[in-house]
């Protein structure tokens, strides 16, 4: 496995300079049930295709940023920092 | 042995020696010499034993493309003699002979067979009966393998640099094609790399006289800025990745499009006797000639199937060496080459070829004549000669193109695979996209240079038409490409060893053989016969192999197809893949300060720390006693500042910070989402804005990316800063502690003035020092965080204050040993990823009605409605043996209930203490529980409380 991602901050590096964070799993709203928790804590989609993900520039300039990755092929479509707070 | 007289474009410089030694025998070369061409100038012709049956092995190739001439220098195994420029005082030695390379024991197996001969012979021997499978191994490990990694090695730093190059364009090759495609990449305003192979870019160039071309194209490239890496094979093609191995730097280089510019490499022939010393493939003959100065032969005979050999035949003339016959195999033709040939009266005999090749330990005599031809046939010549040039056809080196994605078929005219399908992004220029002479392989370069540029947006209209008319005259060119007969698998039915994989000492016989055990596939019998698995990588055995394959199985060469190509194209040493990278060591900034006070330094994740002073139990005692100093710069530390950074914190941790006053320090628990204990700290709030947190040593990287991987989610308004390096701390702790920092400050230190969880800012020593009044070790005690700069400065201060009332540095040992004392929980120790805080014991630090939504609340309120079934306590031992951590904690004599993760022999309460996970029913105060300890059993008593000082009325003092 070896690719690039472009750092939102710093550029095209190799993927090993990043921390992978996973693919984005939003946290339940509020007061989750057994089984919603289990499945924000315990399960992913795991999705053969685009899948949205979080990426930190750990050997860089340290931020997180999103990814929107083919799993299947490495080929990474888009990276955006979140968006500012309003 | 003498040189050829001096001739421009040689490597080697006459006026300068270089002298090393062979075998312990001083051997005296030139300047610019390989190990290769100094041996053979001075006489050597015996360069290896082969790997089964120990023949000599002589040069070949002289271009590192076949397994011949592997050394071991300087206790490395496998370098290339002929590839390995010589250097003053270096030791090479022979590999694979015992006792020594002109007497090999195991040459035996070679005269009259044995277990080691027949292909497969790993899989079949030395099965049964299995218990002499150690004995076994022992012949097999002496046999197999080749060279030896001396046991002991001088203590040597090798590291390799990776380097990661991102370009528009790599040239892998710099012959003329690839020059020209670097050229004119670079011209079109593209970011270049060009690797080659080679001390100096020009590849053929070079070895065929034209070095003044190859130089003038080299410095063009320079000129126009491409990164030329000599010396540096490309190692393979990984999705778009490619690994270039520079010495001691790896460069890992990624380009938008790849030129590859490989070339072909020159094919043996297979007849009885091809592996002698003394034949040698024409091009490596002419490169020892035209590179080195040495004549290859005295007396050579060219054995060819097109005109690189005849052209090998005019260059070997000029420069002086006796060409006694040249075999053409092919019948007609009447190339430049050939004509040269008639005309300095060159006896060429048509439709000929090399029937066998004798001689005792080196070529004395070949006999040509028809291919096919049985002993005696007619039209037979035997010739004496010591040098025996064989071409037979050069192949496409398309194996990094194929790992990349290309395809290729098989060419009947040719008699070889080309390329037949390119990968997206993949350039081929020159020999290996089927450019034969040099000045088609420099357009056929000019061509795919220029093209990648444009793909990339380089150039204009003009340079685009201009490059498409070029194209289409390449193409044209390779119609008219010259005449080649394709050679028979074998040429001659005559007996004797004919080897098709001389890494491996597969015959033409084996290969039959294995076909008749059903490995009729060339995958199968790769893997059976181990035909193109050794150090040529299938360089020179894999069309062999094909053919013979094809001939065997009566199929045609398309079918039967070529093996997978695999990385690494070119061998490489371990160390430059897997030896030691940049590996920092952190220090704190009082470091040498512990150093001279004669610390134990021990690793601690990336930090070199004071493990003790020599007396970790004196150094506990004093911290009782007296006062004790310990540097905790490891501490990570983050300043969390802005409007929102109580809310930040009160979302990451159970407890809460935002009511935090100010001046007041919090100890905190984080948690994850399931609620299992991430790591531990105290936090101090500096003013209303900001904070200063403190995580372990440990988790001080995973705890900044944590916090900011959730400041990017919530998208809070606070800073974050770690300052883990920049900042330093000591905790001075003790009765005395007091006393010793009073008298380095003007702060208020009393009980009432600086009370217990007070966090201040104050100078000490002159130093600027925010002081946090903690229970760290049990005794009064003061963390002073400072910059890293003072370090030295402030902790002098600090032991010149103190050392008469009796300070006394102490390390992480006696600090363990303390904080176990007070129960203090170490992260990843006493818990593991499955631990709450409820099964900590800190149910205190979850405030589950706090409104904020905070990591783990919804986890730790499902757990808080459970049932736990362990927890984390205390015990005291009466036996003195201190159990192992990971110790077995039985309830009554069954199974077991938990385990011991802490215990240490405590010199102040005189027990042995510890921390031990045990069912709840068991979690009370003088409980008994089973400690199994490696077959001991020992009894223990729950302690719930801490050991010493239990509520915290000596650390409030
Ligand atoms: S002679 Fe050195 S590799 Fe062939
Ligand atoms: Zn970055």
């Amino acid at each position: 496995m070896s690719y690039v991602l472009t750092c939102p901050n710093c550029g095209p590096r190799e993927v090993t300079d990043f921390g992978f964070g996973g693919e984005v799993n939003p946290r339940p709203r509020s007061d989750p049930s057994e089984r919603e928790l289990g499945v924000y804590n315990y399960f992913r989609r795991n999705v053969a295709g685009v899948q949205r993900e979080w990426w930190c520039h750990r050997s860089g300039c340290g931020a997180w940023f999103y990814a929107e990755r083919d799993t299947r092929t490495n080929e990474v479509l888009l990276t955006e920092l979140p968006e500012p707070a309003a | 042995m003498t040189r050829l007289p001096p001739q421009d474009g040689e490597r080697v410089d006459r006026e300068r020696e270089v002298t090393f030694t062979f075998d312990g025998r001083e051997v005296t070369g030139l300047e610019g010499d390989t190990i290769g061409s100094a041996l053979f100038a001075s006489g050597r012709r015996t360069f290896s034993r082969s790997f089964k049956y120990h023949r000599r092995r002589g040069l070949m190739c002289c271009a590192g493309q076949c397994p011949n001439c592997l050394v071991q220098v300087d206790g490395a195994p496998g370098v290339r003699a002929c590839t390995e420029p010589v250097q003053e005082g270096m030791e090479v030695e022979h590999m694979n002979a015992r006792p020594s390379l002109e007497f090999d024991a195991m040459r035996a197996t070679d005269l009259f067979g044995g277990p080691f001969t027949p292909p497969g012979f790993y899989y079949k021997t030395f099965i049964r009966p299995r218990r002499l499978w150690p004995l076994y191994e022992k012949i097999l490990r002496h046999a197999a393998g080749l060279g030896k990694v001396p046991k002991e090695q001088a203590e040597r730093e090798w590291r390799t640099e990776y380097r990661r190059r991102h370009a528009d364009i790599l040239v892998v090759g710099g012959g003329a094609a690839g020059l020209s495609a670097a050229i004119a990449a670079a011209e079109l305003g593209a970011d270049v790399v060009l690797a080659d192979e080679g001390p100096e870019p020009g590849g053929r160039l070079l070895a065929e006289g034209n070095h003044a071309r190859a130089r003038e194209l080299t410095a063009r490239a320079r000129d126009l800025g491409v990164e030329l890496l000599t010396s540096a094979p490309a190692l393979g093609a990984f999705d778009g990745l490619v690994p270039v191995w520079e010495r001691d730097t790896l460069h890992q280089v990624r380009a938008q499009r790849i030129v590859y510019a490989t070339g072909a490499i020159e094919q043996p022939l297979l007849f009885p006797g091809n592996d002698l010393p003394g034949v040698m493939l024409s091009g490596g003959a002419v490169r020892l000639a035209t590179l080195y100065g040495i004549s290859p032969g005295s007396r050579a005979v060219v054995a060819t199937v097109d005109d690189r050999g005849l052209e090998a035949a005019v260059a070997l003339l000029a420069r002086g060496v006796e060409v006694a016959t040249v075999a053409d195999l092919r019948e007609h033709g009447n190339s430049d080459a050939m004509k040269q040939l008639m005309r300095q009266g060159v006896h060429v005999l048509r439709g000929a070829t090399v029937l066998q090749a004798e001689g005792r330990s080196s070529l004395q005599r070949v006999t040509l004549g028809p291919p096919g031809a049985g002993e005696g046939g007619a039209g037979e010549h035997e010739l004496t000669c010591d040098l025996l040039a064989v071409s037979g056809g050069s192949a496409p080196a398309t194996s990094l193109l194929a790992q990349s994605g290309a395809r290729t078929r098989y060419d009947e005219r040719l008699g070889h695979f080309v390329l037949s399908e390119m990968p997206e992004g993949a350039h081929a220029a020159g020999e290996v996209a089927g450019s034969g002479s040099l000045f088609e392989a420099e357009r056929s370069g000019a061509v795919a240079g220029a093209g990648a540029a444009h793909e990339l947006g380089f150039g204009d209209d003009e340079s685009r038409a201009r490059v498409e008319t070029e194209r289409k005259t390449v193409l044209n060119s390779r119609d008219g490409m010259p005449e080649v007969a394709v050679p028979p698998a074998v040429t001659s039915s005559r007996r004797g060893k004919c080897f098709a994989c001389l890494c491996e000492d597969v015959t033409a016989k084996d290969i039959h053989l294995s076909v008749e055990e059903g490995y009729d596939s060339i995958e199968l019998s790769k893997r059976y016969t181990t035909t193109t698995m050794g150090p040529c990588q299938g360089r020179m055995c894999q069309l062999p192999a094909v053919r013979l394959m094809a001939e065997e199985t009566g199929t045609s060469l398309a079918d039967v197809g070529t093996t997978t190509a695999r990385p690494p194209w070119h061998a490489v040493p371990m160390g430059a893949l897997a030896g030691r990278p940049f590996e920092p060591a952190k220090r704190s900034s009082m470091h040498a300060r512990h150093r001279e006070l004669g610390a134990n330094v021990l690793w601690a994740g990336d930090w070199r720390r004071a493990y003790d002073y020599g007396d970790p139990r004196a150094e506990a005692l004093a911290v009782h006693e007296t006062a004790g100093l310990i540097d905790v710069s490891t501490l990570g530390k983050l300043i969390v500042r802005g409007p929102d950074a109580g809310e930040l914190l009160d979302r990451l941790y159970p407890n809460r910070f935002s009511n935090l006053a100010p001046g007041r320090i919090r100890y905190g628990v984080m948690a994850s989402d399931a609620g299992r204990i991430m790591d531990d700290g105290t936090i101090c709030r500096l003013d209303d804005d900001s904070f200063y947190v403190t995580t372990t040593s440990s988790g001080a990287g995973a705890v900044y990316q944590w916090f900011s991987w959730w400041l990017a989610d919530w998208r809070l308004n606070v800073h974050l800063t770690d300052v883990t390096q920049g900042l330093s701390a000591v905790n001075l702790a003790g009765p005395r502690a007091r006393e010793i920092l009073a008298s380095l400050t003007d702060l208020d230190c009393s009980a009432e003035g600086f009370a217990y969880l007070d966090g201040k800012r104050a100078d000490v020593a002159g130093v600027p020092c925010l002081l946090l009044r903690i229970g760290f070790v049990g005794e009064v005690g003061y963390e002073l965080h400072f910059p890293s700069a003072h370090g030295e400065h402030l902790w002098d201060a600090l032991m010149e204050a103190g050392g008469p009332l009796g300070l006394r540095p102490f390390g992480l040992e006696p600090q363990r040993l303390l904080r176990l004392q007070k129960m203090h929980i170490l992260v990843g120790q006493d818990t593991d990823s499955e631990s709450t805080p409820f099964g900590a014991a800190m149910p205190w630090i979850v405030k589950l009605d706090k409104e904020q939504p905070f990591i783990g609340k919804w986890a730790l309120e499902k757990a808080a409605s459970g049932e736990l079934e362990t927890t984390l306590v205390g015990f005291r031992l009466a036996d003195g043996h201190v159990p192992t951590e990971g110790a077995v904690v039985l309830p009554d004599g069954d199974g077991p209930v938990g385990q011991v993760t802490s215990a240490r022999f405590s010199p102040q309460l005189g027990g042995v203490i510890g921390m031990a996970w045990v069912p709840v029913s068991l979690a009370k105060d003088g409980a008994s529980v089973t400690i199994s300890d490696e077959g001991r059993r020992l009894q223990a008593e729950v302690v719930t409380k801490p050991f010493y000082d239990p509520d915290g009325e000596v650390l409030r003092s």
